[in-house]
């Protein structure tokens, strides 16, 4: 009686993992499908990288560039870059501060701003 | 299971009976019982065997069959192992320093043809040549209709060319893909990179190899696999390298130069920033080497690298510095400049008279030839062979490219104490101006070897000491004094400390002794004199500017402006911040009364 429980049961386990191996098998080549596809895609898409980098370096050789600043010169008033473009941070002007006086625009108004100001930096 | 006894009671009994001997009968029934379990185990051991030998016979087919299989199919490559990384640069690319893209790669496709398939090889001769004009119709004719089975029609085609011959629609028109060098910046550095053909060719793919500069030099390394395409990284500054074309062309058409040859170099690393060399040719359309004439008049010469040159007085400042290294003199040692300093039948002269004695630091700021021959004098022959060895005058500079190698110093073959005396200004040696870049490099960068390259260093060389740091200093400081107040005064660039000095050197004459009206100016450069960056050799090719009145070629007044210009315009493009001098404060003076 046990016996043939043990062979049945081993049978049961075979059949398993005939049909295991069958579907990982078919798994196996769907993904190598894949892959080729993907690697090829991968070539093409290197391939227009490579293109593109080329068609990058192209557009922007300096001579390209050189003869485009002049010629768009009157918009863009692009120089060669020299020693005067480079200026000490203590010969940078700071941006002006408003002050009260470009707020007035009516005399009328002059005395309560003052006023208004002065409160302000009174209360500072 | 029914037992059968052994001792049968009945049989027994009547055996007695009979005066037999019952053990008989015991003895027979077991003898039938044991031919009774022979045949059973013999028959479940048969069975065993057919089993086992139906397992074998299916598991040896299988092997079989498998054999057989393996056998008969064609062998692949496992597809899932192994990324194609590559699959389309065969050669890696090259770039400058910053990654900008100086050569590349680009797929196209070659033109061939099987005669033999052709419909109409007359017209598709005809139509052939209208698409490409340096094509021979006539050649074409004769291969198509000649008995020749394949002929290559051409390595290269554009987009727009291969569908003009799609539209022949000739069935013997076969194109091939092919991978294609393409430098993206034109005729930029062109000498550098040198240029790329195709070497073995097939119907599908073919070779394409480095024939000069750098292309050649790395063609293993841009080629090999194990790289995984990694672009070779050059020293070059692809910005710089264009505004130092731009500048020196414009210099050479000024000064009516027939040819300007520029280096910039970065004093500590030895990378060589920008390379000139005018005129030049475009990498992508190589032109062919000159058949007949001087090959230093083709563009494809590098007159950088290549041409070697007398470099004249820049080479006074090799003589004082050895001279303040020996400690034969300090810079306000007073040497005699009396001249003509007469040697035999050779008389030495000075362009102008400076009278009977001259500091050695006047000797270098006015360029005397007649102080530095007398300095060379003290040093002797022997120790200025070895200390120009040492600064990698003597033999050909190591840079990367296929050209350097050919490019030896032209030394005398007699180094005699005229010769010392010649060499100590420049004249009887000659060197191209990429030797000139690294000596100079190698006594004021504090006085250490460089070697120049042309790949991008991350670390400064700190190669063998050449001169102590001391004389380094000084030589800067003369250098700074010949620009401020002497020879190269044109060379003033505004914030950027230039120190230098100038070379002006009759030519050659091909049959013997020196024109008088050709000469090679050269100015040798270093900017900022106090603590340099960079080194610039500007070399004009036989310039000629009116100033003043009259026809000027000596250097202060072609190559200085030149190097100038090129200074003003690329310090800055290098990250160098310009010295502001700054105003002295108003001193309070403190008074009494």
């Amino acid at each position: 009686m046990m016996r043939s429980i043990m062979f049945l049961m081993t049978g049961l386990v075979v059949m398993g993992l005939a049909f295991w191996a069958y579907r990982e098998n078919y798994r196996t080549q769907e993904v190598s499908r894949d892959i080729k596809s993907l690697q090829l895609e991968i070539a093409e898409a290197r391939g227009a990288l490579a293109i593109l980098n080329a068609e990058w370096a192209y557009l922007n050789r300096p001579d390209r560039l050189r003869e485009l600043a002049e010629l768009n010169f009157d918009s863009l008033g692009l120089l060669p870059l020299t020693g005067a473009h480079y200026v000490r941070v203590d010969q940078l002007a700071w941006p002006s501060m408003p002050t009260i006086f470009d707020q007035i625009d009516n005399p009328v108004e002059v005395m309560g701003v003052i006023i208004e100001a002065q409160a302000i930096g009174g209360s500072e | 299971m029914i037992r059968t006894p052994l001792r049968p009671l009945a049989r027994i009994l009547s055996a007695r009976d009979k005066g037999e001997n019952p053990d008989r009968i015991e003895r027979d029934n077991i003898r039938v019982r044991h031919e009774e379990m022979q045949g059973r185990a013999r028959q479940r051991a048969e069975g065993r065997l057919l089993v086992l030998s139906v397992f074998f016979l299916v598991a040896f087919s299988a092997v079989g069959l498998r054999m057989g299989s393996i056998s008969v199919s064609v062998p692949q490559e496992p597809r899932s192992g192994g990324v194609g990384d590559n699959i389309l640069a065969q050669r890696a690319d090259i770039t400058d320093r910053n990654g900008n893209i100086l050569a590349t790669n680009i797929a196209t496709y070659s033109l061939y043809a099987h005669p033999q398939q052709m419909i109409d090889p007359v017209g598709a001769a005809i139509r052939l040549a209208e698409i490409f004009p340096e094509l021979d119709g006539e050649q074409l004719n004769r291969h198509f209709t000649g008995a020749r089975k394949f002929v290559w029609v051409r390595q290269k085609l554009s987009p727009e060319q291969r569908q003009a011959v799609h539209e022949i629609g000739e069935p013997g028109l076969l194109f091939g893909p092919r991978e294609m060098r393409l430098y993206p910046n034109g005729a930029l550095a062109a000498h550098v990179m040198g240029g790329a053909s195709f070497g073995r060719e097939g119907v599908n793919s073919a070779e394409v190899i480095g024939v000069a500069g750098v292309e050649n030099t790395f063609d293993e390394m841009l080629r090999d696999p194990i790289n995984n395409g990694a672009p070779l990284a050059l020293s070059l500054d692809m910005t710089v390298q264009a505004v130092a074309e731009e500048v020196l062309s414009g210099g050479m058409q000024l000064m009516n130069a027939k040819g300007a040859a520029g280096v910039l170099m970065d004093v500590h690393t030895g990378e060589v920033i920008s390379l000139v060399s005018l005129p030049d040719f475009d990498p992508n359309e190589r032109p062919h080497v000159l058949t007949e004439g001087d090959q230093a008049d083709s563009p494809l010469f590098n007159r950088a690298v290549q041409g070697v040159y007398e470099l004249g007085s820049t080479y006074k400042l090799f003589a004082l510095a050895q001279a303040m290294d020996e400690g034969l003199i300090n810079p306000d040692t007073m040497i005699d400049t009396q001249g003509p300093l007469k040697w035999g039948r050779f008389s030495i002269r000075d362009f102008h008279n400076y009278g009977p004695q001259l500091s050695a630091t006047e000797v270098l700021v006015k360029s005397s030839n007649i102080g530095t021959a007398r300095i060379a004098q003290m040093i002797g022959a022997e120790r200025q062979k070895e200390f120009l060895a040492s600064l990698g005058l003597t033999v050909p500079t190591p840079v990367e490219m296929l050209e350097a190698s050919g490019s030896r110093p032209l030394l005398p073959p007699n180094w005699s104490e005229l010769s010392t005396m010649t060499i100590s200004y420049g004249h009887g040696i000659s060197a191209s101006p990429m030797h000139l870049a690294a000596a100079y490099a190698s006594v004021v960068n504090g006085g250490t070897r460089i070697v120049p390259t042309l790949l991008r260093q991350d670390a400064p060389q700190n190669g063998p000491r050449v001169v102590s740091e001391e004389v380094s200093r000084i030589s800067r400081d003369m250098l700074r004094q010949v620009v401020t107040r002497g020879t190269a005064s044109f060379g003033e660039v505004e914030g950027y400390e230039v120190g230098g000095k100038t070379g002006s050197a009759d030519k050659p004459r091909p049959q013997g002794g020196y024109y008088d009206d050709k000469v090679i100016s050269t100015f040798a450069s270093i900017f900022p004199a106090s603590d340099p960056q960079y080194v610039l050799i500007v070399t004009l090719d036989e310039p000629s500017i009116e100033g003043l009145g009259e026809t000027r070629r000596t250097a202060g007044w072609t190559a200085v402006p030149v190097a100038a210009e090129l200074t003003r315009r690329v310090a800055p493009l290098l990250g160098l911040r310009p010295q502001i001098e700054t105003l002295p404060l108003t001193a309070v003076t403190l008074t009494s009364n």
